[in-house]
């Protein structure tokens, strides 16, 4: 069994750093204006774009408009999204006449997907139409993980220009990540999930005869085309409310194996792209290193933990010994199809990233299990993370990093040759700040009010990780759910929604505003003093920060939900 | 070096002043600047009152743990504020030492019409010109106008050997509190009382002008964030506590909330600060603000004077380089005699050398009719009239004139041989007795003992250094080899030494230079960190940033360990801080939730006896590790001239691996004793 997971669990961190490399130098020269293969295709239709939109990518803009143009556009699309939900009655291609979606579902669903989270507090195939789901949700997947893209890409530009008022064109970034790197990927995915058996229609759902004899209706549409962009854009958010589970969404282990992949590969890829961009590509190696391992230090333990099973049924007779006939290990929850090793491998890739797909029910983790889940989202979605959002984040947190221990060499810190001072930290920390704040205040209120706990459908403290979770997942904008929360109520639909939408520009706004004062310093050159940011005491230094900020912030919540259920459940007891 | 004999860490009389001053700080004005220890002192606030109306209503429950939370909150901030008096005390020993210099002194103000009267020093101001005879203290700030004087600077520098002030030149500036042991000088006074450079130096000393640097707003940022953050956790975890069925009160929440935010940095932060400026002082350099400190360990490039700093002061003769035809002994004896009666270092190494080369005595001349000739910038030569010889020793084109004009011609070989002496960086001194030319003496820039040393520390702390002097390149570069700088300006001159100061500039880089004249004053203002030398002139002391009362060329490479060692100091007691915390929530989270989830005693990892003991203990070890890292904060920590890689790691293993596990130790030991004495 421990062979089974070290082959593919290895196999699959092989792969994302072989895609990753070549992934990430093709995106450094779509954001430098070069040339690539897909130029005599493409550049005809960027120009049209542009020239509908009365864009002029030329003209580079300060960090105050890069954020207004990226906060326009979102608000935009979020109103559109929310009109076609309300409105979809009347709407083309909605075959099973779907009626208007709830206002409060709605606004949560708008501000779910314009925020990249999908967190779903529906289920598609009973509430979505097709127009929906294409050109509302989809197209979110798209832009938003575009803006997620581009706001990175803004940032590593603060890294690399001196002296400089700006720091890129939003609406540039924003159409060459669409057409050059997600459009293009997802054309080859979506082809070869439907060769894998992923339907991709518009015909309305089959009623069908069971073996049994019984009257089942089967959800179909146009999935394929949906699920490339979901795992590729960090979107995670499921055509079928089963997500990933859903053998429409993802039939085979070979499909598992290319969603998964897609999952991390812009994530990864764009640490080369900023090593590349930064002249260094070990500064991007570097970042690379400390988010594979902790990566892999997630997956080893979640694995571990679901593997070894729950020792209260081993005690009532059940096998939960892995063999040729079955995975052992705690089944309940996981698709057999995938088993134990691929079930928490998935639920640790979609968690470390701001995904949120499922292919097994994180409820039904053992506590342990549940608990690394958790623990990824709690870190920031920095471990590959969100399209965009994972690179950032991360570098604000080696900001910290240098800026904690950096001193310790005996120069004020500077990272990348610039500078770390008041201004920085400044905005380094709320960045940091925001995040808490929008889980555990609210988190605090949902465990009090009535409204909060009317939904939670577990007492004790599983009840309470099903309520952090949430507000976590939200925060984070990663979407997934620890399921047994009944989130589709007004009090959770409103709260998680403000939550989705302060965790993402509430973040994106003080980091934009870091790029833009790191792009007007000037450049300090390397020296042996310097603080050496490209090796591997940095990468353990990173590691050790990142670890430590989010334990010292969540141990006390999470102390009261998954570990105090882990110990609970060595005593014998459960929740 | 006159260094300053450091005061001992615990001397009686600066702890008692201390322990007062902290008394003074718990003014909420006061510690409102510093956000961490506030917060402290708000909660400590809270938890007392909280404990009085539970005294007022008659609940006795847990009452003794309670007030002895509430106490160790108050030693926590006491102990800071303590923190902070004894750094602030030490400087004002420091600067209790510069004021004994300020006496109260008569001036001599020599008024409109030229007569002389008698005013107190503290009435002269800006612009007034006093007299300043033999034995007369200088009664303030000023600039010689007129007059020559031996002046005694012991008062400042502690150095008692005299130096010699004169108008005009680049050791016009006089101090106020020296004394003038010689002669008589004119000086225009140039600061006010209460300006002057003393006192500006005692200010800064005692911190009372003291602004935060740069680098202490960003790092009290960073740990205001820290702060907001764990209030977030602690207000969060009493719902959180709810929900599972536990209450938690006031005193214990406000216990975890104190050991989690950052209060050992919080608490030393200010102290490290002033400390570093102490430490300059007892390295006899002072300087204008704590951000010149904090530049000086980002300085890139050093610029180095090459006499005094890289090599000896005086040049020593070497060898005796006879021309064709003249006898090593030959040349070496003329030698001798020209120098006999030359009272420079120059010309005793040469006398020195010929005993010790070839065992010639220096005779004795007295009384045998010879008649020295001393140098003068005219003839640029200097030597001997003796039974009718006359030797001369000087410049090369010099002595060939004088052989010219007694009828002789200069050999072919002397050209070769001169030429040879600048390549190897040395100065050629030609030997002639009348028409005939005997050779010349190698006089050798002898570079310092152990500077090549220095410099490979400096390399590999990441310093470029670079060689400043007058010489022309090729002995330049000479020296440059053999002492191991990393590049130099040869035949520099004020607008070639900015011009290189901007350079490095425009490439980002730091640059720290050392100067004493007025045409210093334009670099030394450029320079990231400038140090003026005392005994340099009042311009160059007004457009640095530090000065360096012993004036020694050296001590720039003291000033940049001092402000690696500052920045290093807070870092390491930063880190330690944050790491600390890993080990207090195994100490606080089980103890709070014994009741609600007893499976949470399996994280009891240091079996702490009981739940109040538990949050006890890691309260009073958050107080008692302030205390016991005063020590640290206020001598620095021990800095050691490797590269980054090298000292990250080092510092990376003692104050972060060391701050997660110290306090496993600490919390532990408090436990047993807490435990011990039942009081909790």
């Amino acid at each position: 069994m421990l062979a089974n997971a070290i082959i593919q669990i290895g196999l699959f961190t092989l792969l994302v750093t072989a895609i990753s490399v070549p992934l990430g130098h093709y995106m450094a020269r779509v954001f430098a204006n070069e040339k690539t293969f897909l130029d005599p295709l493409l550049k005809p239709v960027e120009r049209l774009i542009y020239r509908l939109g009365g864009v002029h990518p030329e003209n580079e803009q300060t960090w105050v408009e890069y954020a207004v143009s990226m906060l326009l556009f979102s608000a935009a699309g979020m109103l559109l999204l929310y009109g076609l939900e309300r409105l979809q009655g009347w709407l083309p291609l909605n075959p099973q006449a779907f009626g208007a979606v709830a206002p409060d579902l709605a606004f949560n669903t708008a501000a779910s997907f314009t925020t990249n989270t999908n967190w779903q507090a529906y289920g598609g195939e009973t509430t979505m139409s097709y127009l929906t789901q294409m050109a509302g949700l989809a197209f979110h997947n798209f832009v938003s993980a575009a803006a997620g893209i581009a706001i990175a890409i803004a940032v590593v530009r603060g890294f690399v220009r001196r002296n400089s008022k700006t720091i890129g064109n939003f609406w540039f970034d924003l159409t060459r990540a669409t057409l050059w790197i997600l459009l293009p990927v997802c054309v080859v995915m979506a082809l070869a999930l439907v060769w894998q058996g992923v339907p991709d229609n518009f015909a309305p759902y089959v009623r069908a005869k069971t073996v049994e004899g019984a009257v089942q209706t089967i959800a179909q549409g146009p999935v394929a085309s949906q699920e490339a962009i979901k795992e590729l854009g960090t979107n995670g958010g499921g055509f079928f409310n089963a997500n990933s589970a859903h053998p429409y969404e993802n039939p085979t282990p070979f499909s598992n194996l290319i969603e998964l992949l897609a999952i991390f590969a812009i994530g990864a890829g764009l640490t080369h792209t900023f090593g590349k961009m930064v002249g260094d590509s070990k500064q991007g190696w570097a970042l690379y290193g400390a988010m594979a391992i902790l990566f892999l230090m997630g997956v080893a333990v979640c694995t571990w933990s679901e593997q070894s099973g729950n020792p209260m049924l081993a005690r009532a007779g059940a096998n939960e010994v892995a063999s040729a006939a079955q995975s052992g290990g705690n089944m309940e929850g996981k698709e057999v199809r995938f088993g134990i090793v691929d079930s928490a491998l998935w639920a640790t890739v979609t968690t470390d990233t701001s995904c949120g797909a499922a292919n097994s029910m994180h409820d039904s983790y053992t506590p342990l299990g549940g608990f690394i889940p958790l623990l990824d989202m709690q870190v920031g979605e920095i471990i590959f993370g969100g399209v965009g959002s994972g690179l950032y984040g991360m570098l604000v947190m080696a900001i910290l990093a240098v800026f904690i221990a950096g001193l310790m060499v005996g120069r004020t810190p500077e990272y990348l040759g610039k500078k770390i001072e008041g201004r920085e930290m400044k905005l380094a920390m709320l960045f940091i700040l925001i995040f808490p704040l929008v889980i555990l205040i609210p988190a605090g209120l949902a465990v009090v009010l009535p409204a909060g706990l009317a939904g939670v459908t577990n007492p004790g403290p599983h009840g309470f990780a099903q309520v952090l979770y949430a507000f976590t997942s939200a925060s984070a904008n990663n979407g997934s759910a620890f399921a047994g929360l009944n989130a589709n109520t007004n009090f959770y639909n409103a709260t998680l929604a403000f939550v989705m939408l302060a965790g993402r520009f509430l973040m994106k706004i003080p980091v934009l505003a870091l790029a833009g004062s790191l792009a007007a310093k000037r450049s300090v050159p390397e020296s042996a003093g310097t603080f050496p940011t490209n090796g591997a005491i940095f990468v353990i230094l990173l590691i050790g920060v990142i670890l430590i900020v989010a334990a010292l912030t969540f141990f006390p919540a999470d102390a009261l939900g998954p570990i105090v259920e882990q110990l609970a459940m060595r005593h014998g007891h459960l929740y | 070096m006159a260094e300053r004999k450091a005061t001992p860490l615990w001397e009686g009389k600066i702890v008692r002043a201390a322990a007062l001053d902290s008394l003074r700080k718990f003014d909420p004005r006061i510690q409102a600047k510093n956000p961490v220890m506030f917060v402290v002192e708000v909660t400590a606030l809270a938890v007392t009152l909280i404990i009085l109306c539970n005294l007022a209503a008659g609940v006795h429950r847990q009452l003794g743990f309670e007030i002895q939370i509430a106490l160790w909150l108050w030693f926590t901030v006491g102990f800071a504020n303590f923190a902070e008096a004894m750094a602030e005390g030490r400087g004002k020993a420091q600067a209790d030492n510069l004021r004994k210099t300020r006496t109260e002194t008569m001036a001599k103000r020599i008024g409109a019409d030229s007569a002389i009267a008698m005013v107190a020093a503290t009435q002269l101001r800006k612009g007034d010109v006093v007299m300043v005879a033999a034995g007369d203290v200088i009664p303030g700030d000023g600039e010689v106008i007129e007059g020559v004087a031996a002046v005694n600077e012991a008062a400042i520098t502690g150095e008692s050997a005299p130096v010699i002030r004169e108008s005009g030149g680049d050791r016009s500036a006089v101090t106020g509190g020296t004394t003038v042991i010689s002669d008589w000088i004119k000086v225009r006074i140039t600061a006010n009382p209460g300006e002057t450079f003393l006192d500006r130096m005692i200010g800064l000393v005692e911190g009372a002008q003291r602004q935060k640097t740069p680098n202490e707003i960003a790092l009290s940022i960073l740990l205001a964030g820290l702060t907001i953050i764990f209030m977030m956790v602690c207000v969060s975890l009493y719902p959180f506590a709810r929900y599972g069925g536990t209450i938690l009160t006031l005193p214990v929440l406000v216990a975890l909330l104190v050991c989690l935010i950052p209060t050992t940095i919080g608490g030393l932060l200010s102290a490290i600060g002033i400390a570093g400026m102490d430490r300059l002082v007892q390295h006899n350099v002072l300087a204008m603000s704590g951000r010149a400190v904090e530049a000086a360990g980002d300085v890139d490039t050093l610029l180095l004077d090459k006499t005094g700093t890289i090599t000896l002061g005086n040049r020593m003769a070497e060898e005796f380089l006879p021309v064709a035809g003249v006898l090593p002994q030959e040349l070496a004896e003329a030698a001798q005699l020209a120098s006999l009666a030359d009272e420079t270092p120059e010309g005793r190494s040469i006398v020195v050398l010929a005993k010790r080369a070839y065992g010639l005595r220096g005779r004795e001349l007295g009384g045998d009719g010879a008649e020295f000739i001393p140098f003068s910038a005219q003839t640029r030569m200097s030597g001997v009239d003796l039974h009718g010889h006359r030797i001369r020793k000087g410049a090369t084109d010099a002595v060939s004139k004088f052989v010219e004009e007694h009828g002789g011609h200069a050999p072919a070989d002397l050209k070769a041989m001169v030429e040879k002496i600048a390549r190897a960086g040395g100065t050629p001194l030609v030997v002639a007795d009348n028409s005939r030319m005997l050779g010349v003496i190698h006089l050798k820039d002898v570079v310092k003992e152990g500077i090549r040393e220095r410099f490979e520390r400096l390399r590999a702390m990441g310093l470029r250094t670079v060689m400043i002097t007058g010489d022309n390149p090729l002995t330049a570069a000479a020296i440059a080899k053999e002492s191991g700088v990393d590049d130099f300006l040869a035949e520099a001159t004020p607008e070639t030494k900015l011009r290189l100061i901007r350079e490095e500039q425009a490439q980002g880089k730091l640059v720290a230079m050392i100067g004493d004249g007025t045409n210093d004053a334009p670099a030394l203002a450029q320079a990231d960190v400038g140090i003026a030398m005392n005994a340099g002139t009042q311009a160059a002391r007004e457009a640095g940033n530090m000065v360096d009362l012993d004036s020694n060329p050296t001590k720039v490479m003291e000033v940049v360990e001092i402000g690696k060692q500052l920045l290093i100091t807070r870092g390491a007691l930063t880190t330690f801080s944050i790491a600390n915390d890993v080990a207090k929530y195994f100490a606080i989270i089980p103890a709070m939730f014994v009741i609600g989830y007893p499976d949470l005693q399996a994280l009891n990892i240091m079996h702490l006896a009981t739940p109040e003991s538990a949050i006890l203990s890691a309260v009073i070890f958050n107080a008692l590790i302030i205390i016991a890292l005063i020590p640290l904060a206020l001598r620095g920590v021990a800095y050691r001239p490797l590269g980054a890689a090298a000292i990250l790691t080092r510092n990376l293993l003692i104050y972060g691996l060391g701050g997660v596990i110290v306090p496993f130790i600490g919390i532990k030991a408090i436990d047993l004793i807490v435990s011990a004495l039942h009081l909790a």
